[in-house]
């Protein structure tokens, strides 16, 4: 077995929300990744990816904002990792 | 200067939201053909220049990258963003060689930078870039986040991103923070893009033709949303406001109320509290 990684950048903390941003790491090597291969993500939300049988392996934590920080924008805060487990020809 | 050749507010306006603008088929054939054979023939070197020096004293006998940015309407967009006098940061012939197909990690160039003065970066495609070439993706609206460079790695498509697909003597002009990453190059061509960081030497304030200051359509232009904000567009306004206060030098300016409610601590006295 390998692990698929899927990784959506979402909206809001809801899991319904939309995606924005996306990126997919595939450790069984048969799809190849890298930035800006596709335009439209592979899921509109998290809850659609879990439909379709991705299994959410990690959610964002929430911390209030620094003071002074409280405008500042920096990284995507709502990052979704997602898995999948598939057979590959060496198990 | 002529005014002609100087950017006007909703360029500039595009510009603090974007933190890109695009010339396409700013420069003549004549210099495309020229910056190419210099490439080719190595009359500009690549390694940096004596960073820090005036840009006015580079590369004066070059028909190619010189003859490039002394073009009126490049000056006149160097002048409107960092002003006159404007010193040489370093300069860079990136290439992507034929059948690469691994894009370049996204980042944004040098270190983690706080300021509201901003450098800008020149890219220059002297050839034409197709989509199956590169060119160069950009994230319009990324300039404004606090990251420092590669930090933003983990991440592979945004909604709304921008690729340069476009004609030789294409320029785009990006705010020193502008999120970036070189594309694969699928052709059997090496693929060029030149970039040009530049510094300012005088303070931003309205460098560029104001005579448009005060058109409706600049606040609808620093209201333009980026789909990949997500619930962060709010703040990405308030930063835009804060940012066109400092290019104008008004410090009261606002859009739709987003900094003046927050900015509200009345401190005067009822009669019945004094």
């Amino acid at each position: 077995m390998r692990q698929k990684l899927l990784i959506l950048y979402v909206r809001t903390p809801d899991l319904k929300s939309q995606v924005g941003a996306w990126s997919i790491y595939d450790g069984t090597g048969r799809e190849h990744h890298t930035t800006g291969d596709s335009d439209t993500p592979p899921y509109n939300s998290v809850f659609d990816a879990m439909k379709d049988g991705w299994r959410v392996i990690q959610f964002p934590q929430q911390f209030p904002a620094y003071p002074g920080m409280e405008l500042s924008t920096a990284y995507l805060k709502f990052e979704y990792i997602l898995e999948k487990l598939e057979e590959t020809r060496n198990g | 200067m002529d005014k002609t050749y100087l950017l006007n507010s909703v360029q500039m306006a595009n510009f603090a939201a974007d933190g890109l603008l695009r010339f396409d088929e700013l420069i003549p054939d004549d210099v495309n053909r020229e910056a190419m054979r210099e490439i080719d023939e190595g009359l500009i070197p690549t390694h940096y220049e004596e960073q820090g020096q005036p840009l006015d004293g580079l590369w004066t006998q070059s028909k190619g990258f010189g003859a490039m940015f002394r073009l009126p309407q490049v000056q006149g967009i160097i002048q409107s963003l960092i002003g006159p006098e404007s010193l040489y940061d370093h300069h860079a012939f990136h290439r992507v060689g034929p059948g690469h197909e691994e894009g370049q990690t996204w980042h944004a160039d040098a270190i983690i930078d706080t300021r509201q003065h901003f450098d800008i970066q020149l890219f220059y495609y002297p050839h034409d870039t197709p989509r199956e070439m590169g060119g160069t993706m950009f994230l319009p609206g990324s300039h404004l986040r606090r990251i420092h460079e590669t930090d933003i790695g983990r991440y592979q498509n945004f909604l709304g991103q921008l690729p340069m697909v476009c004609k030789a003597g294409t320029l785009a002009v990006g705010h020193h923070g502008i999120w970036h990453c070189a594309q694969p190059n699928t052709t059997d061509k090496m693929r060029y893009m030149f970039k040009l960081r530049l510094n300012p030497t005088v303070r931003q304030k309205c460098l560029w033709n104001t005579d448009d200051l005060d058109s409706p359509e600049v606040g609808k232009v620093l209201f333009r949303n980026h789909k990949w904000y997500g619930n962060e567009d709010r703040l990405e306004y308030a930063n835009r406001i804060k940012f066109w206060r400092f290019l104008t030098g008004n410090e009261s300016f606002d859009v739709n109320y987003w900094l003046t409610r927050i900015e509200n601590t009345p401190e005067r006295l009822t009669a019945q509290a004094a």
